[in-house]
């Protein structure tokens, strides 16, 4: 199962990914178009003052997703294949019974339906829109054992060479 | 009708070479503009601004983030000031060029510049004469012409002299509004100031000091380089040429020019046809020497003196990979930074000759007004002696080029009409030409190559629509066979018999992109003719493909001077309601012509019609 798994360091905060997302959930999926559409983003890019920094959140789409478990109207459901963490909005009451236990912040409210918005990991693209439109490649989207796998292999590289230093 | 999408290029010598670069490993404009996709959506809509350091700001389009830089411009705000700043710049090329143009011409005149004679003396008496230097025969006074039009820069009182060509009903409406330009630099000068932090903050106010600037440059800067380059090196009349990179030739030495000044090109084009030369070339294996042009460089001496172009703005780095080019000589604006990697592929030496245009990767070959004859000499035997480096397996060229007929001045028209504009006007009058076009403009790969340009261009004739043309949408006609008088056969019947009988096409190229000033003087002719304004007449303009900030300048000046015209790529305005409905509508109130967006050349086409039959009918011309 692919996820989209975020590398904060590299996020320069151009939110270029924010628009990408709004405008993949627009009706038209056209920048131009959308001005008169009003489409909502559904991740945002934080700042963090502390340290100068800019993080993209959005839906970790959770194994155990409390989201999921807490709705009373059974809108949100998680499908047991991809994982990703699906809302309903005809059946949605808007109660924020969702936003109170997501960990990380990312159910936000459709203004106009009066009901949560949450990513749903744009079911149409292949490549999600937020990570094609990164161009720093903050967000990366892909199997979190390659990931680990790459980001493992490139510690050890580290090690190993901190290790042969030492030895030399 | 059958719409084949093509999605780089229409054009099949753009094609080939853009394959060959593949299998090459080049990269080109085309392979660089996907891996910016997708771009920066607050930058297509013109609502970022780092205009200071309390920013850079950005304004949220959809409403849920920011709506106010730190300062508190709003979206309406930034992106009008950001559209000023376009304006500035284009018109700060046009002005810049034609201040160069007017310094050849004053040490020609002052004898420093030996190598450049008045050419049109003609041109220079009447130029002379709206100046009022009355006593130009003497020695000198050409230098007196050149001293008060470059006071048209610096000036302090009074306008612009060349506005007063306006029609006298288009003249009222900018005094109206107070935008008739004063000094050309001032206004330039003017944008900047009034876009720095805190300075002016109302959407309409800062557009109209884009017109303004625009006006400044089309009846300014644009039309005396357009003037004196026709003093200095002649008044383009018409002439058979070739258009595409099958002008290229396998056996001799291939030189091409790009860029848009014709100060140096024009020089070279001489030292190109000096027999030492030649003589030097047969002594080195080729046959010859084959000087070809690109951008608005191209268009200059192909006008003047039929040389042929290899291609438009896109094909400048398809140019060097034929591996046939033995210089590609490049003066300012519109010339690729990528150009000295590619050539540095190839044994192609890439010679920048500006004072002001370095390039990564050139040979620098400055240009100076008073060796101009001798550095042009040098440039050329670079050339030559580098046909030797040429690696012949390497040399692809398409074969494609296509028969052009180039060359008509406004000069050119009139005498091809018979010394008046009436048997054109009568022509449109009885309706067998439905209204002029102009169309014009760059490449951009944002659209497919020429698509815009010629599909545009073949639906208006098709529709009885009389075409000019300058710039790369000329090179694009060029190529696509539209410029040979039997392209006639293509126009709808009316046009059709008036190309016919007249033996010209039916789309007229008028030059570079400075040459749209020639254009605004037709279209004043024939106003003045009619007793209307500009905005009364059934006349458009078109930018299919357009990029560069200059365009954003000639447009504001087109509109200005009353002219409906079509944007094929869009601007970054969007990203304002307030700034989109000034532009679309409101300056329709103000200056009678307003801008529309429309991407698909036969939807812009359509747009164009309607707007000319819509002028025909308030002029109670047949539809
Ligand atoms: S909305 Fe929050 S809790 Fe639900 S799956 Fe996404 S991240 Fe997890
Ligand atoms: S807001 Fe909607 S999705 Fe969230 S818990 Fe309530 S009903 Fe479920
Ligand atoms: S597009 Fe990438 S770099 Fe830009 S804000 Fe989003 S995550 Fe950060
Ligand atoms: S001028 Fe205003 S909007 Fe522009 S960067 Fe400065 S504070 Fe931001």
């Amino acid at each position: 199962m692919k996820e989209i798994l975020v590398r904060p360091e590299r996020c320069v905060g151009c939110r270029s990914c924010e628009i990408a997302c709004a405008v993949e959930h627009s009706q038209s999926r056209d920048l131009f178009k959308a001005l008169s559409e009003m489409p909502q983003k559904r991740l945002y890019v934080e700042h963090v003052p502390e340290h100068s920094l800019a993080v993209p959140m959005l839906c970790r789409h959770c194994e155990d997703a409390p989201c999921v478990g807490v709705c009373p109207t059974g809108a949100l459901t998680q499908d047991s294949l991809t994982g990703v963490v699906r809302h309903n909005r005809d059946l949605c009451i808007g109660c924020w019974t969702c936003a109170s236990v997501c960990t990380y912040g990312v159910i936000g409210r459709d203004r106009r339906a009066r009901a949560a918005i949450k990513c749903d990991r744009c079911p149409d693209r292949e490549i999600p829109a937020c990570v094609a439109a990164c161009p720093t490649r903050a967000l990366i989207y892909g199997e979190v054992e390659e990931v680990s796998g790459a980001r493992r292999a490139a510690s050890a590289l580290k090690l190993a060479q901190g290790v042969a230093a030492s030895s030399r | 009708m059958e719409r084949k999408p093509a999605t780089e290029s229409i054009d099949p010598a753009a094609t080939r070479m853009l394959r060959e670069a593949r299998r090459a490993g080049l990269e080109t404009a085309w392979d660089r503009f996907k891996k910016q996709q997708p771009q920066c959506g607050f930058g297509q809509l013109g609502i970022c601004c780092r205009n200071c350091n309390m920013g850079p700001c950005r304004i949220d389009p959809f409403g849920e983030g920011p709506d106010k830089g730190v300062c508190g411009a709003t979206a309406d705000i930034i992106v009008a000031r950001n559209l000023l700043r376009m304006i500035a710049a284009g018109a700060a090329a046009h002005a810049d060029h034609a201040r160069d143009a007017i310094i050849v011409f004053k040490e020609a005149a002052e004898g420093k510049a030996s190598s450049y004679k008045i050419k049109d003396e003609a041109k220079l008496r009447a130029l002379a004469a709206e100046y009022n230097i009355s006593s130009w025969e003497e020695r000198g006074d050409a230098a007196d012409l050149a001293n008060a039009m470059l006071s048209d820069f610096g000036r302090q009182e009074g306008y612009v002299t060349l506005t007063r060509r306006a029609p006298e009903k288009r003249r009222k409406i900018w005094e109206g509004l107070g935008i008739i330009p004063r000094g050309i630099d001032r206004e330039i000068v003017e944008c900047m100031h009034r876009t720095h932090m805190g300075v002016d903050n109302e959407p309409l106010h800062i557009l109209l000091q884009g017109l303004r600037t625009g006006i400044a440059d089309g009846w300014g800067a644009s039309m005396i380089a357009t003037e004196v380059q026709d003093i200095l090196f002649g008044t383009p009349s018409p002439r058979k040429s070739e258009a595409n990179l099958g002008v290229l030739k396998e056996d001799e030495v291939n030189i091409i020019v790009h860029g848009h000044e014709p100060i140096l090109s024009e020089m070279i084009v001489e030292a190109a046809s000096d027999p030492e030369m030649i003589q030097l070339a047969k002594s080195l294996g080729a046959k010859g020497i084959n000087v070809a042009g690109i951008c608005c460089t191209g268009n200059e001496v192909l006008m003047r003196h039929g040389i042929p172009v290899a291609g438009n703005f896109l094909q400048q780095e398809l140019a060097v990979i034929t591996g046939a080019v033995d210089a590609m000589v490049v003066d300012v604006q519109c010339i690729m930074p990528s150009l000295g990697g590619l050539a540095a592929c190839y044994h192609t030496k890439f010679i920048s000759t500006s004072p002001k245009a370095e390039f990564p990767g050139a040979l620098r070959m400055e240009f100076s007004e008073e060796r101009a004859a001798e550095i042009a000499r040098e440039i050329v035997r670079t050339a030559v002696e580098n046909y030797r480096n040429r690696d012949m397996s390497r040399v692809i060229i398409p074969r494609e080029k296509s028969e052009c007929m180039v060359g008509f001045s406004v000069e050119a028209i009139l005498n091809a009409l018979g010394g008046t504009p009436q048997p054109l006007i009568d022509a449109i009058v009885n309706g067998s030409i439905k209204g002029i076009a102009a169309v014009v403009g760059c490449n951009n790969p944002k659209v497919p190559h020429d698509h815009g340009h010629v599909n545009l261009v073949r639906e208006l004739i098709r529709n009885n629509v009389l075409v000019v043309t300058t710039g790369c949408n000329a090179i694009a006609c060029a190529k696509a066979g539209l410029l040979r008088p039997a392209a006639a056969k293509e126009a709808g019947d009316g046009l059709r018999g008036v190309c016919e009988s007249l033996g010209i096409p039916p789309v007229l190229h008028m030059g570079s992109c400075v040459d749209i000033s020639r254009i605004l003087v037709v279209a004043a002719a024939i106003a003045n003719r009619l007793g209307v304004d500009m905005s009364d007449l059934p006349v458009a303009g078109a930018a299919p493909e357009w990029m560069s900030e200059k365009a954003v300048s000639i447009g504001a000046y087109v509109v200005a001077s009353g002219v409906f015209t079509v944007l094929g790529t869009v601007p970054p305005v969007l990203g304002s309601p307030v700034v989109t409905r000034i532009l679309t509508k409101d300056l329709g109130d103000a200056v009678g012509a307003t801008f529309a967006v429309e991407p698909d050349p036969f939807k812009a086409a359509r747009l164009i019609t309607d707007h000319i039959e819509s002028k025909r009918k308030a002029l109670g011309l047949k539809v």
